[in-house]
């Protein structure tokens, strides 16, 4: 199954990970490969943790990815980072988005919060951090996060080549589209 | 036309280009967003309604069957056992035009309450059984189902799992095709199930399975793939997948698509040709217990586990004892367990209720089942779904014995009630019950995701519909309308009102909160009825005593920051429900 290349979408329920797939995987199926995707509903909603999955190549069989199979993933969170690690190859890159939110026993304050993620995982893997719900920000509208971590990922594929611009404006809701491709590119130049 | 698609879009793709005039389904992950594609998608040409539950919309789509029109039920898999009395004689009677049942299963439990394989339901109803193991077969097989339901004349079981259901593939569709409707006939010997017609039938039953099991051993649904003759591997629906990808191109495989009756001859032959040969199946071992009745040795429970779902980690581990090489951390996340929304109304009435102490508090399935967890701790019990209420009545009648005075309350949601929780509210007021129910009025089937109920006043396909007025049918049904009350969830003033005095009441009661759902988008009904404005809480920090009582109502828009608790704005939809439980008014409406 070499041939097949594995990414990992994780972060929590609400933070736009599903469009972000969306786009990437209209893409893919568009040049031509075989795709699989998947995602699990229902009680994400309510706050879980979540994480959709991408699976592209000649021949795709499982929809889902196992331990030690992703090429590459995002963690939209960054404590989702380590929920998941044990699912990358240890050559895998791994962008990190500096964004916390707190779960639930974190919030009653029976648990807290894990330190030093950052410096833990770039020490056993290839990562990239960055804070692209700071760069949606700049770019005038914190929801496009997802679409800055898009960007990242793409790169991080090396699927620049790609006409992406025409994948997001046909995936974004009307009028966002060049607050999108904006997000989009500044995504790719943050890793 | 190709498209990546989920399984379920695939189904009700199929589903339309069948001809199906008539669907029908209760919603349940994974299943549902069958009937939402139908509802949106296709709803010129086929009609599809929400059912108050999955019994209903099997025996509503048995009678859009028998009166000529392919028809079509959707549910998750214990909605099964729910539609099971009707599927069960249906099996023996027959169909005119053609029928199919959706059951999607859940193996891990993603969503539901057990992991139950429902595969031996076609078993048990003899039915035909067939299994998708992605998105372009959901597609394919559920037109093949129609014609095997009209070839045999019997309803056909479509089982899919939660990875089939939600996973994207590739699909090609085509047109639709206009099944010609059959025209209606009286025929009182084939459709009315007496026990001297029913003996008839039985007799026929046992014919179709012959005839089913020799179609099995012959069509391309089961297809066998010859490549190394060291290993065979049998497999069906996503665990084909998974098993394709582990034991790779050397092995020969016997992908099976029709799973009842089984294929018993192209098995034996498979068999024969290979070394040494595995049944790779998730949950039971449906398959391989039929396979070694024929005398067939394999490999199957043995070594994979029939707990969970599987995946190419499991099955790879199972077989070869490999694992693959990944990256390790000391470090914990978290649990980051699903909570009540901010802003939910059930938190309301549930830190009003965790309040009482000695109560015993019986749970129904929904989103308010979450009032189990930390830190409200407000359930004891869930079963499944209307079981809280019948639940509920028959420990109280216990404690009359054995601890006269402990109270019952039980709590069910407003589409929950409406499924089978009327009927056990009904033995309640019937059996002279003494217990409190609590219906949960958020004005919309919660949990799996936005669906209109008989209550919410709308249908599946947007059209305006008649509201069932609970108050009145409570009335109906025997419970004194002094023994009714109906509050406000976010007031916790009024819930302990209303607790008060159904507590201390004469015969059983009911407390109906009414408050829509926070994610709900309001329909007009809502606005009307309800203050929806946009509002937030703040955090007074002159007057914060840091308490933290706030955070025993479990929201998360509260948060301790640096020992202080803070409200945060994003997500903070001014319910005030923390602002009435802290002690020194440090909470305070946003702008006031
Ligand atoms: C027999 C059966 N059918 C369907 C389901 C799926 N299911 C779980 S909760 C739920 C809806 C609950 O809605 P409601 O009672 O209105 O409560 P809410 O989630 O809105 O609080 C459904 C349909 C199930 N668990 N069992």
């Amino acid at each position: 199954m070499a041939d097949i290349k594995n990414i990992l979408l994780v972060g929590v329920g609400g933070q736009g990970t599903i469009l972000a797939s969306k786009i990437l995987s209209a893409a893919l199926v568009d040049s031509g490969y075989d795709v699989k995707m998947s995602e699990v509903h229902g009680m994400a909603q309510r706050g879980g943790s979540v994480t959709t999955q991408i699976r592209y190549g000649k021949k795709v069989y499982s929809p889902i990815i196992g331990r030690g199979e992703a090429d590459v993933m995002v963690c939209f969170e960054k404590m989702e980072a380590i929920r998941w690690i044990e699912f990358v190859k240890p050559d895998a890159k791994v962008v990190i988005n500096d964004f916390e939110i707190p779960s639930a026993p974190i919030l009653v304050g029976s648990a807290e919060y894990p330190q030093g993620i950052i410096e833990e995982l770039s020490s056993k893997a290839e990562v990239s951090v960055f804070e692209a719900a700071k760069i949606a920000k700049e770019l005038g509208n914190p929801k496009a996060m997802n679409i800055v971590l898009l960007g990242a990922l793409v790169k991080a594929l090396g699927l620049e080549a790609m006409d992406w611009d025409r994948y997001i404006s046909e995936n974004v809701k009307k009028g966002f589209e060049e607050l999108n491709i904006r997000a989009f590119r500044a995504g790719m130049d943050a890793i | 036309m190709k498209q990546l698609m989920t399984g379920n879009e695939a189904a009700a793709r199929g589903a339309y280009e069948a001809g199906v005039l008539f669907a029908a389904a209760y919603p349940g992950t994974p299943s549902t967003e069958i009937l939402e594609n139908l509802g949106t998608l296709y709803k010129k040409d086929v009609y599809s309604e929400w059912a108050p539950n999955e019994k209903v919309a099997v025996e509503s789509a048995i009678g859009a069957a028998i009166a000529g029109g392919r028809a079509l039920a959707c549910m998750k898999h214990v909605g099964v056992n729910v539609a099971a009395d009707p599927l069960m004689t249906f099996g023996y009677t027959g169909t005119t035009a053609g029928f199919v049942i959706v059951s999607a299963d859940d193996p891990g439990m993603h969503s539901s309450q057990n992991e139950q394989d429902n595969r031996y339901y076609a078993k048990f109803a003899k039915i035909p059984m067939l299994e998708p193991s992605d998105s372009k077969e959901a597609l394919e097989y559920m037109k093949a189902a129609y014609e095997l339901s009209e070839k045999w004349s019997t309803p056909v079981f479509f089982r899919m799992t939660t990875r089939v259901c939600h996973s994207k593939s590739i699909v090609e569709f085509g047109e639709r095709k206009e099944a010609k409707p059959f025209k209606y006939e009286k025929n009182i010997a084939r459709y009315v199930a007496t026990p001297a017609y029913a003996k008839v039938m039985r007799v026929k039953v046992e014919e179709r399975m012959k005839k089913m099991e020799e179609f099995s051993n012959t069509t391309d649904l089961n297809k066998p793939e010859y490549n190394g003759s060291r290993i065979g591997v049998i497999s069906s629906g996503v665990a084909y997948q998974y098993a394709r990808e582990v034991f790779g191109e050397e092995a020969s495989y016997l992908k099976l698509g029709f799973t009842h009756p089984m294929p018993m001859n192209l098995i034996k032959e498979f068999a024969s040709k290979v070394d040494k040969l595995y049944i790779v199946e998730e949950l039971e071992p449906y398959m391989e217990d039929q396979i070694r009745a024929a005398g067939i040795d394999c490999i199957g429970k043995a070594v994979i586990p029939n707990i969970g779902e599987l995946d190419t980690d499991r099955v790879r581990k199972a077989v070869f004892g490999e694992e693959n090489d990944t990256i390790k951390t000391e470090k914990k996340a978290v649990d980051r367990p699903p909570t009540l929304c901010a802003g939910c109304p059930h938190r309301g009435f549930f830190y009003s209720l965790s309040k009482r102490k000695g109560i015993m508090v019986t749970g129904d399935i929904g989103c308010y089942t979450l009032g189990n967890a930390e830190p409200l701790y407000a359930i004891d019990t869930t079963i499944c779904m209307g079981a809280s209420i019948s639940t509920g009545h028959g420990a109280a009648k216990v404690f009359e014995k054995t601890e006269p005075g402990k109270k019952v309350v039980s709590v069910i949601g407003d589409s929950t009630f409406l499924h089978t929780g009327v009927s056990s509210l009904m033995s309640a007021a019937y059996n002279g019950g003494n217990s409190v129910a609590v219906i949960l009025d958020n004005r919309i089937t919660g949990m799996t995701g936005h669906q209109q109920n008989p209550g919410t006043g709308y249908t599946l396909m947007g059209e305006p519909a008649p509201q069932v007025d609970i108050p009145a049918l409570c009335v109906a049904m025997g419970i004194r309308a002094e023994n009714i009350f109906i509050v406000n969830p976010n007031n916790l003033e009024e819930n302990d009102a209303a607790l008060d005095k159904a507590l201390a009441a004469e015969g059983p009661s009911v407390i109906i909160t009414k408050w829509p759902c926070i994610l709900k988008k309001p329909s007009d009904h809502d606005k009307k009825q309800f203050d929806l404005s946009k509002k937030t809480c703040k955090v007074n920090a002159d007057k914060c005593r840091n308490c933290k009582m706030c955070l025993k109502t479990g929201c998360p828009a509260l948060f301790a920051k640096d020992g202080k608790v803070v409200i945060d704005q994003g997500s903070c939809t001014g319910c005030n429900v923390c602002g009435q439980v802290c002690p020194f008014d440090a909470i305070e409406k946003a702008g006031e």
